[in-house]
């Protein structure tokens, strides 16, 4: 009796785990946050976060273009863009330089997408943002703006 | 269940860009309540999007991306009646799905 329950537990816990570990129970299969799981979003810098995906050093490039304000008078809000005119891209993403969290937003692209991608990020200070763009043969490009935050009142 | 996101896309030449408004706290995981003690992080950490059921963009996002989130970007092909469907999942494991039309 008991040796029959310990097996049916023991068996129960190895197909949860297998169940799991296959991405059926809670999250989806198709990503389960790669960049995630690489720590990504934890690093601390823009090289440490191109490190963090495995990627080489980042070179600043003409084919990636930032589009953000100069002066942010919300940084709550802020409105940044990143696009590319590179061929073969396969990633972008957003960084904040002074953040906490300096990976803001990762985006894969596949080739029925444009390589050009609009969000909104908080800023907790005036900061570097970057867009930096992975091509299909692990290049990484970048292009970076300043971005002054005046957080609420008349700025300055 | 989270409030639906508004979903625009239009078609213009032979791409429709999409605009999406989503419905989402997004807590960095900075601040500090009136105790003093830090209010966890609770935010959208993956984003897909799929034009007639074939996913075309997947997205990972972190604690910086703005309460209540804004995202553009473009599908190439897409015409009007396509359906394009925007679905997100938390870092808690709630998730929302819409889907529009394309016009």
């Amino acid at each position: 009796m008991n040796a029959n329950r310990r097996q049916l537990l023991s068996h129960s816990a190895t197909v949860a785990g297998l169940l799991l570990a296959s991405g059926v129970l809670g999250k989806s299969a198709w990503a389960a946050g790669a960049a995630a799981g690489k720590g990504a979003f934890e690093a601390r810098s823009l090289a440490d976060v191109v490190k963090a995906l495995g990627y080489g050093a980042p070179v600043e490039s003409k084919d990636v273009t930032i589009t953000a304000p100069d002066i942010a008078e919300n940084g709550a809000v802020v409105p940044l863009g990143a696009s590319s005119t590179a061929a073969g891209v396969k990633q972008m993403m957003l960084l904040v330089e002074k953040n906490p969290s300096v990976l803001a937003a990762l985006f894969n692209v596949t080739p029925e997408v444009e390589s050009s991608f609009k969000a909104r990020v908080k800023m907790g200070q005036s900061s570097n943002v970057f867009a930096v763009v992975v091509t299909e043969d692990n290049k990484v490009l970048f292009a970076q703006k300043e971005v002054k935050v005046t957080l609420g009142g008349c700025g300055g | 269940m989270a409030d639906p996101m508004r979903i625009r896309a239009q078609a213009a030449g032979d791409k429709a860009t999409v605009r999406v408004l989503m419905a989402h706290e997004m807590e960095s995981g900075q601040r500090k309540d009136s105790a003093g003690k830090n209010i966890p992080a609770w935010y959208i950490s993956e984003v897909t999007a799929s034009l007639n059921g074939k996913v075309v963009m997947t997205a990972e996002w972190g604690p910086s991306v703005s309460k209540n989130p804004f995202l553009e970007f473009a599908i190439k092909g897409a015409k009007a009646g396509d359906k394009v469907a925007i679905s997100w999942i938390d870092n808690k494991g709630d998730k929302r799905s819409d889907e529009v039309a394309v016009s």
